[in-house]
């Protein structure tokens, strides 16, 4: 990717337009590889209650530094916890990034849109750097921007689900209209996915599963940074409109026989 | 003793401070990563030699872990 087209979040400068999650991998070693192969600089990680039996080697220790991470705020349901929780991995993590994740409904893991926009209101507010994992909806969207958000995120389809794009005309439109870096979260399943979410004009996309979960993270992992990088390329580019007949790409002119 | 909830369970803990809640606990103060709430506000690491537990209190110890 060339320098000049730089993705700048908040400020900051990140050199992948990929974001990996960290859970599921099969060990600690294929999830450092996987990572270290995504090309990732962002990275999220969960905030959990410690083991009372007493304190193991940290995730962040195994990370070594070299990621810069995005806590989240999963399986919170409501503003009250979202906003502890956040507060807890600034304490933890010395970061004030949090990705914001407020859970309506357990099964579907759909978000909770008023009260995700009235946590990350009082987030902004506390100094926070807020990217809110979203429905894929322009005007929940733009109400995240307008209360300070520093991306949106909406949702390709449900987490951990695979599906791929939904909605690739409702996340089209939020890319166009979005004044702050749209990212597209959960739902992608294999590199095309990523890839279309870039053609359609998101300014990064944030994973896990599809790589964790997959037969050879390693692999997916690699295949995961061509495919964001191709798909931006692509976007840039400019895709031909679609046509309904075929338009002949060799001379017409000098035919054999004419 | 003090009767605090932990973690979302009951104990009954001769400790007065956080500090010495978490050694009680077998966990490092020092320990990196870590952090603490008491009754749904954050306790910064300095206070925690200082900061004292009260019966009732409801205590969140966390860390970071895997997550997506």
């Amino acid at each position: 990717m060339s320098n000049t087209d730089q993705l700048i979040v908040a400020g900051i400068r990140l050199k992948s337009r990929l974001f990996a999650g960290t859970a599921g991998y099969p060990n600690q070693q294929v999830m450092l590889d996987a990572l270290e192969a995504s090309g990732a600089e962002l990275v999220t990680v969960s905030i959990r209650r410690i083991s009372l039996e007493g304190y193991a080697e940290s995730i962040v220790d195994l990370l070594g530094g070299k990621y810069r991470l995005l806590p989240n705020t999963s399986g919170c349901v409501t503003a009250r916890d979202a906003i502890l929780t956040a507060e807890l991995a600034r304490e933890a993590l010395d970061t004030n990034w949090v990705k914001l994740e407020l859970i309506g409904d357990r099964e579907t893991l759909y978000p909770d849109v008023e009260q995700l926009v009235h946590a990350a209101d009082e987030l902004v507010r506390k100094g926070f750097v807020v990217l809110p994992y979203c429905n894929d909806d322009p005007v929940t969207c733009q109400k995240l921007a307008d209360v300070g958000c520093a991306t949106v995120m909406p949702l390709g389809s449900l987490i951990g689900s695979g599906m791929g794009i939904a909605n690739p005309a409702g996340i089209e439109l939020i890319c166009s209209r979005s004044p702050v870096p749209v990212v597209l979260d959960a739902g992608i399943g294999t590199a095309s996915d990523a890839a279309f979410a870039m053609e359609l004009g998101c300014d990064a996309v944030l994973l896990n599963t599809a790589i964790s979960r997959s037969l050879d993270p390693r692999r997916m992992a690699a295949a995961m940074r061509a495919a964001v990088e191709g798909g931006r390329l692509a976007r840039l580019a400019g895709r031909i409109p679609k046509r309904n007949f075929a338009e002949p790409s060799s001379p017409q002119l000098g035919l054999v026989g004419s | 003793m003090t009767r605090l909830r932990i973690n979302g369970v009951e104990a009954e803990i001769a400790v007065s401070t956080i500090a010495e809640l978490l050694v009680q606990r077998g966990i490092d103060p020092g320990a990196k990563f870590l952090a603490v709430a008491v009754n749904g506000e954050v306790v910064k690491r300095t206070e925690w030699p200082d900061a004292t537990l009260r019966a009732g209190d409801d205590v969140e110890i966390v860390r970071p872990l895997q997550g997506g």
